[in-house]
């Protein structure tokens, strides 16, 4: 009885499933490429942010007409790209 | 809508194409308009036995295509509902007797010819089939079920068709069930819009008078009493089809989870 309370309503699952798997389906990108590039874009944002924090976010987005490449990056404060 | 040739698709299979192409069909002929129904699910040709007209189908689209007989041979006339016309899939051959430029060609035909409106069903996929009945449609009908598998298809087809240059897009959500809305067990109206990103037509609630319909082969479009049903919603998507501006409304489930009322959503605009 408790858990029927407290359960997330399902068609709120399936919207965040949809609105996820539909951003790779438009952007053509498989979810596995996009684990790849979320590790790659990494290794060289950490080139130029060298404590750059691992609690990153990268995404597509539809924002309107257009599929967005949103990708959100913390870097510690102070820290800048090392001297070339 | 501006399209006189209009596809009625979904990728996904069993969502509902063929029932919305005979009951919109038949109530597009029933409120005045010249119509044809072109079934181009060659191989599994099925509008004909949901329709009523088995009995009758002697030439098909592919005998049109192939020149076997005359165009006009092939037209099945519907006589309980004047106006309404069919022109059935064969049931022998496969999908690679389709020709888009064939399909075009009849299309084109059956516009000279004085018809107003041409609904094609398509086959469910997106291969050659659906290929073939979108290439000479200027609108769609996507019929999309509020279920995950549903919508997901029904994106990927919306993209085929802008790339096909079909721009008349609309919606068709078919099979709600209010209760379930309810409970928040089913996507509503508002989530599959914001997701799909397309004009609304309709929304058809599941209704059991649907396969007692087809089971008597009698569209249950044709039966417009005006109760709220199946039947009633596919007349009103006929209607707005045509022109006319009909407000489209939100199904309501009442505590007992049966149709209750309906709540005017908004206004036509």
């Amino acid at each position: 009885m408790f858990r029927l309370f407290n359960r997330k309503k399902s068609k709120d699952e399936v919207k965040e499933r949809l609105k996820l798997v539909l951003s790779y389906d438009r952007a053509k990108l498989s979810p596995g490429r996009m684990e790849d590039l979320k590790k790659e874009l990494l290794q060289v944002i950490g080139k130029y942010f060298p404590a750059a924090q691992d609690d990153y976010d990268v995404n597509v987005e539809q924002q309107g007409d257009r599929m967005v490449f949103v990708a959100n990056l913390p870097v510690a404060k102070g820290e800048g790209a090392p001297a070339k | 809508m501006k399209a006189k040739a209009i596809v009625v698709t979904s990728g996904k299979g069993g969502v509902g194409k063929t029932t919305t192409t005979a009951n919109v069909g038949a109530a597009l002929a029933s409120l005045g308009e010249k119509v044809v129904v072109i079934d181009t699910d060659v191989g599994l040709r099925n509008l004909d036995v949901v329709m009523g007209l088995e009995g009758r189908v002697v030439y098909d689209l592919i005998d049109v295509f192939e020149g076997r007989c005359k165009l006009k041979q092939a037209l099945i006339k519907d006589k309980r509902t004047p106006n309404l016309h069919l022109l059935a899939a064969s049931q022998t051959r496969d999908k690679s007797a389709l020709s888009p430029e064939r399909m075009k060609e009849t299309i084109n035909k059956l516009i000279k010819d004085g018809f107003d409106r041409i609904l094609i069903d398509s086959p469910a996929g997106i291969e050659s089939g659906f290929q073939t009945a979108a290439s000479a449609a200027q609108g769609a009908l996507v019929v999309v079920n509020p279920e995950v598998s549903s919508v997901r298809d029904a994106d990927r087809i919306i993209g085929l068709l802008e790339s096909n240059e079909v721009n008349e897009v609309r919606l068709i959500i078919n099979r709600l069930r209010p209760e379930m809305v309810k409970r928040g067990d089913m996507l509503e109206v508002d989530d599959v819009l914001e997701i799909l990103g397309v004009k609304l037509i309709g929304i058809v609630p599941e209704d059991e008078q649907i396969l007692v319909s087809t089971n008597l082969g009698t569209p249950a479009s044709l039966n417009g009493n005006g109760k709220p049903g199946a039947g009633n919603a596919f007349r009103e998507i006929a209607r707005r089809v045509t022109g006319e501006e009909v407000p489209i409304t939100a199904l309501q489930a009442n505590s007992g989870g049966f149709l209750s009322g309906i709540k005017r959503l908004f206004g036509g605009s």
